[in-house]
């Protein structure tokens, strides 16, 4: 076999810069873990809110419930697809993953808002009361967001950028789910507009930073001339 | 040709095809298995089985960059980028999925990174070697070559002219590269002789060649 110059020098380096490496888990089994930690956060919350309150509201308003299914199982679907790209062999499709879900979460929110708007006797919930929504879902986003990309740092992602921004939804969907047991007021538009826009600047940042941060992975061989 | 020799010749033709398409089949899903080993042996740690697996993958990953389109004198930036993402992936192989796979879908992604960078070269640079042969190289200009060497002369001259221990100490430090303590080794003088001798010689140098600082 003709191997060239520079090629030979290449795969001597490579050789030399190995070490035993540990194989990564199953993408199904690291989602698991970072969905671990969303659980946690939950059953912290759980501890500290109103419960028979949270109930009390999906029990009125059968699309918040249907809203925040739509939520977690964004959450979850996107934060497999965000692991099942992080290895170099896996297909883009991934990426659709958690288009149903998503589908269910936007629609569910818009009839959420649809009904409030229509029904004369639920005034809209100024701007102002949204503070805290967007608040929340920035800070725990944030951590979360962290979280994720260490792990799938240890991936090899072919598409950092698409990897990143799924593992942004991830992360935003994760934190709207969590948004329900403190969220105490219903559905608005104003009230939707500022979840989208949390949610959007999340998906992007991760898109900006995580993909980077992913893009950044380099090896370091000293090739000898 | 009758109706029952041309069916016995696409017969055969066919047995033919059935007999390579199997030959094809079970050396890839040998190649796979020998890659796969090598593989698993490389996540362990095995140098030589690492060397024997990226040796032994170059073929392919050329034909499929070939496949992708890349031009013959792009295919080795392929190939390396290649390895270096195996280098850089290698935890991530599952030794229960093919390595064939995986590795093809390597090389793919990777001479598609090659044919987008090709794109935007092609857009910022023009190939235009009659502009490239024409373009003067400052490094040639007959003026500066003969003003070096009268420079490198000049030099020389003037530290031909130095005392005999200013001259060492230039010798050995300057030109060859020696440290004080080996100067010090070389002459069989101590290295606070050479230092002295050394000052007064470049103080002269520079003296004569114009230089204040």
């Amino acid at each position: 076999m003709i191997v060239s110059d520079s090629n030979d020098r290449l795969i001597q380096a490579l050789a030399a810069d190995l070490v035993p490496m540990r194989r990564l888990a199953p993408p199904r089994l690291r989602a698991l873990v970072w969905l671990a930690i969303v659980a946690a956060i939950a059953i912290a919350l759980t501890m500290t809110c109103d419960i028979a309150s949270m109930l009390r509201r999906f029990v009125a308003a059968p699309d918040l419930c249907i809203a925040a299914a739509g939520s977690m199982l964004t959450a979850v679907l996107a934060a497999l697809a965000a692991f099942q790209l992080s290895l170099p062999d896996r297909k883009p499709f991934w990426a659709l993953l958690p288009a149903p879900a998503l589908v269910l979460w936007i629609s569910a929110s818009g009839i959420g808002c649809l009904r409030s708007w229509a029904v004369a006797d639920i005034y809209p919930i100024p701007v102002g009361g949204t503070d805290h929504c967007l608040l929340f879902i920035l800070a725990l986003s944030t951590p979360l967001s962290v979280f994720l990309v260490l792990m799938l740092r240890r991936g090899c992602s072919l598409r950092p950028t698409l990897t990143s921004v799924l593992g942004g939804l991830a992360c935003a969907s994760a934190a709207a789910s969590l948004l329900n047991f403190i969220h105490s007021h219903d559905a608005s538009a104003p009230d939707m507009l500022v979840h989208a826009f949390a949610v959007g600047a999340v998906v992007l940042g991760n898109g900006l930073f995580g993909g980077l941060i992913l893009r950044s992975k380099r090896v370091n061989i000293a090739v000898t001339t | 040709m009758n109706n029952a020799a041309r069916l016995d010749l696409q017969r055969e033709s066919s047995s033919e095809q059935r007999r390579w398409v199997s030959v094809t089949a079970c050396s890839i899903g040998e190649m796979d298995r020998q890659w796969t080993a090598w593989m698993v042996a490389a996540q362990a740690g095995d140098k030589s089985a690492y060397e024997s697996l990226l040796r032994d993958c170059i073929p392919f990953v050329r034909g499929v960059a070939r496949a992708q389109g890349v031009r013959p004198a792009s295919v080795d930036d392929v190939v390396q980028e290649t390895l270096l993402t195996i280098h850089r992936a290698r935890q991530t192989y599952d030794p229960s999925r093919s390595f064939t796979a995986w590795l093809r879908t390597i090389a793919q992604r990777r001479a598609i990174d090659g044919l987008r960078q090709a794109d935007r070269t092609g857009t910022r640079e023009i190939y235009e070697p009659l502009a490239y042969e024409n373009h003067a190289d400052a490094r040639d200009d007959p003026e500066e070559i003969a003003f070096g060497m009268d420079r490198a002369a000049l030099l020389g001259a003037a530290i031909g002219r130095l005392p005999a221990m200013q001259r060492d100490a230039i010798e050995q430090i300057a030109l060859r590269g020696y440290s004080l303590a080996e100067a010090a080794v070389a002459t069989g003088r101590t290295a606070g002789s050479l230092r002295v001798n050394w000052h007064r010689a470049i103080k002269t140098l520079r003296s004569q060649f114009g230089r204040k600082d």
